[in-house]
């Protein structure tokens, strides 16, 4: 798959053959910036959907020259390798302080992170709420699938009550363990936060209500505005010991109960005046 | 000496008076605060983006950077803890920036995952450390006992860093520079270790008058955004196959290998010295001293400082060993670097040491008195 | 010219597009790939309306979708 490929519009990451009947079109595709490898993810498992979402939003911005992903630990460590940009591995929770620097030293740059909920609401809350708080210009991608998948299923700050995690065997109780941490209501209060909102993936039309979140998150990065942060409720079929569609329907019928979605903040096109964007923060000319 | 390169014009100066400022650079010579000199001379090495957290007794570094740097349109972030800052030292080096973090002990020990991610990724950064007592809180006076720290890795994983050690305010201005020189040569880690003392000393130095505009580096590995680029670029330290991480490993070494071409360390009164003090730093000061007052008691003794803590300059010591009877090592903490000293001398002679620990700094009489009633006592560690 | 084109190699037989097909058009195989899975199958070709739900669902990214261009018979 060459980078040109990529940058053309309607190309894809697929190296299967293309129609050649011309009166036929492709209505949907691989996304280009995305890499022909075979990804790691369990059978059903939405990480793959929120990827290829990922690399929709690349072609369809026309970013790939100038992104830089930032993957952190979980189950999308390999994520790297599925994407077409620049990447760069970070260790657990650290993805906003190295997006962070990636972004200032040039600000031109495009830079996102992708995060669990392991990452992004335990090891690295702090991270999270600072890079929020200084309305770093960069794009976060949180994938809230309730447990830590990677290291076999253990009980995240997400996980709901009553979840039975391998450390929460009985299920999770909040007089030991706390509340649900809610990412999105977290951070509503943050003045550097242009946009912020929940999506379940559980559905087609869920899926599409992403791509649109995802356009806003993006675009407070690329309008200078703000941090943008879009959380999918995802599954986890292997760790919840439910089948992929059982899973997905668990989303909707419980998991939203605890984390509701919608839109939590919109700086991006603000709907009245109190919304307005923070102000720029200086970012350098180290590259000029 | 071998392979060792000498500091320039310092061997066996005799005669010499203290530290020597270093007439040949353009600029004016006036006094400079330890880390005023650290902050200057990272700015003038290049620094790009500097990322760090308050800490006593360093934070002059921080509070002129963030005047400095912003003014040339460079990057200067107070991070919300030294977690932050040795990630986003991570992100901006990924991203092909010279790049710094500067902090004291305890924030340094905080540091130990991201510098370990940073060795694996094979990135350039500089990392400073002025060093205070410790261990846990400790205090805030000087101590070396962070040498273990950053000579031998620190972080988990097979790696380490290259350390400098200055011992003098004109060094302290000058080593960021060599920093990220030998940061970019082989995308390695790099620590100055400083001291608390060291840091709030006031001496002359020369400063150029100009900072000199930034020189990119070219970095084809660096993660700017891939452009025109055929193939996009991973910064990464992840590889599943032990084989594989096994090949990357050696590579780490070989690293550290060829970087002992960059030795350097310093010598005075070597020449026939009977007794060898070999110190580092803060503590090669004192030691100096206590040189100059034992010669004039009629004791051939000289001194060697490492300036390079790692590599450390084996080769001069065991050299040195076969010539003097006796060899003494002088740090400000429990005896770290002494361990070095061991193995470059090998039992050729005996080696001894005297340290104090939790920020005490000893006078040259307290050290000379050390070194004399324990001729030939031999190794008593 | 088929509607749909499952990419039998990255296929890992999850089901979802099966489920989220507004006509039923696809189920999983019997036929196993190289990866250990039984790969979805559009078995009622005549029935797909090209709408995308199920390539929408697709976690590896492994459906391509086809339709007539307008304007054409
Ligand atoms: C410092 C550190 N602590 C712990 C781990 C082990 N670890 C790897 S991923 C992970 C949790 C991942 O959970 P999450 O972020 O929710 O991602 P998921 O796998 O669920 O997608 C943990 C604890 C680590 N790699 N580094
Ligand atoms: S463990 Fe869970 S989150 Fe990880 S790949 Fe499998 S299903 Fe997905
Ligand atoms: S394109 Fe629509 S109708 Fe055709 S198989 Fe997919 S989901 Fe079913
Ligand atoms: S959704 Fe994709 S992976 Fe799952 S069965 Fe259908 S084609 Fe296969
Ligand atoms: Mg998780």
């Amino acid at each position: 798959m060459s980078i040109e490929m990529a940058m053309m519009g309607k190309a894809s990451a697929d190296d299967r053959p293309a129609t050649t009947c011309d009166d036929v079109e492709c209505v949907m595709a691989r996304p280009a910036s995305m890499t022909d490898k075979l990804m790691h993810y369990c059978p059903g498992c939405t990480h793959g959907i929120i990827h290829r979402l990922v690399g929709e939003m690349i072609d369809e911005f026309g970013l790939l020259d100038h992104t830089v992903g930032v993957c952190p630990v979980g189950c999308s460590v390999f994520a790297y390798e599925y994407f077409q940009c620049d990447a760069i591995e970070a260790s657990h929770g650290r993805a906003p302080a190295v997006a962070t620097a990636v972004k200032r030293t040039d600000s031109s740059r495009f830079v996102f992170t992708y995060q669990g909920d392991g990452d992004l609401a335990s090891i690295g809350m702090a991270e999270t709420i600072h890079a929020a708080a200084r309305g770093e210009r960069i794009t976060i991608f949180f994938v809230n699938n309730g447990i830590y998948g990677m290291t076999g299923g253990q009980m995240a700050p997400t996980s709901l009550i009553g979840q039975k995690t391998t450390t929460s065997p009985s299920g999770r109780i909040a007089e030991t363990t706390g509340m649900p941490i809610g990412v999105c209501e977290l951070l509503s209060s943050l003045k550097g936060v242009a946009y912020l909102a929940r999506v379940p993936i559980s559905s087609p039309k869920n899926i599409n209500t992403a791509r649109k979140y995802m356009r806003k998150a993006i675009r407070a990065q690329l309008e200078n505005k703000g941090l943008g942060l879009v959380e999918f409720l995802s599954t986890c079929p292997v760790q919840w010991a439910m089948s992929p569609i059982a899973a997905m329907k668990h989303i909707d019928n419980t998991v939203i109960k605890t984390f509701p979605p919608g839109v939590f903040v919109d700086r991006v096109d603000p709907v009245d005046a109190t919304s307005t964007p923070m102000p720029a923060v200086a970012h350098t000319g180290a590259e000029a | 000496m071998s392979a060792t390169l000498e500091h320039p014009g310092a061997k066996n100066v005799a005669a010499e008076s203290e530290p020597r400022g270093t007439e040949q650079v353009a600029g004016t010579k006036r006094l400079v605060k330890g880390n005023e000199a650290l902050a200057l001379g990272a700015v003038h090495g290049g620094l790009e983006a500097f990322f760090g957290y308050p800490i006593t007794p360093q934070n002059e570094i921080p509070e002129i950077l963030s005047g400095l740097l912003p003014s040339l349109g460079r990057v200067f972030l107070q991070a919300e803890s030294e977690v932050a800052s040795i990630n986003m030292v991570y992100g901006a080096s990924a991203a092909g920036h010279r790049t710094m973090t500067s902090s004291s002990s305890p924030g340094i020990s905080l540091m130990m995952e991201g510098l370990s991610y940073i060795a694996g990724a094979r990135l350039p950064c500089v990392i400073i450390n002025v060093m205070r007592g410790g261990p846990g809180l400790g205090n805030i006076a000087p101590s070396q006992a962070d040498y273990f720290q950053a000579c031998k890795g620190g972080g988990h994983g097979d790696f380490h860093s290259l350390v400098l050690a200055p011992w003098n305010v004109q060094e302290m201005f000058e080593l960021p520079a060599l920093a990220f020189d030998l940061a970019d040569r082989y995308r390695t880690p790099v620590f100055i270790l400083a001291d608390a003392v060291l840091g709030s000393m006031l001496e002359p130095a020369v400063v150029p008058d100009q900072i000199p505009p930034l020189r990119k580096v070219s970095k084809e590995w660096a993660t700017v955004g891939r452009g025109r680029r055929a193939v996009k670029n991973v910064v990464n330290s992840l590889y599943l196959d032990p084989e594989v991480l096994s090949a990357h490993n050696e590579t780490l070494q070989s690293t550290y290998r060829e970087a002992r071409r960059e030795i350097r360390y310093d010598t005075r009164f070597t020449d026939d010295a009977e007794i060898l003090l070999v110190a580092f730093g803060i503590a090669a000061r004192v030691g100096l001293s206590a040189v100059r007052l034992l010669r004039k008691q009629g004791m051939r003794i000289g001194l060697l400082r490492p300036i390079t803590l790692f590599p450390f300059p084996s080769d001069a010591i065991k050299h040195l060993a076969k010539q003097v009877r006796q060899t003494f090592v002088f740090e400000l903490n429990s005896g770290q670097m002494v361990e070095d000293v061991r193995l470059a001398v090998n039992g050729i002679s005996p080696v001894d040491f005297y340290g104090r620990m939790g920020g005490v700094l000893p006078g040259p009489e307290e050290l000379a008195e050390q070194i004399r009633s324990r001729i030939g006592r031999g190794d008593s560690l | 010219m088929e509607r749909l084109d499952i990419d039998v190699r990255r296929c890992k037989g999850c089901g979802l597009c099966v489920e989220f097909c507004p006509k039923h058009c696809l189920e999983l195989g019997d036929g196993m790939n190289a990866i250990g899975y039984h790969p979805a199958e559009l078995h009622k070709p005549e029935a797909c309306t090209s709408c995308s739900l199920c390539a929408e669902v697709c976690p590896e990214a492994g459906i391509r979708v086809f339709r007539k261009k307008k304007g054409k018979p």
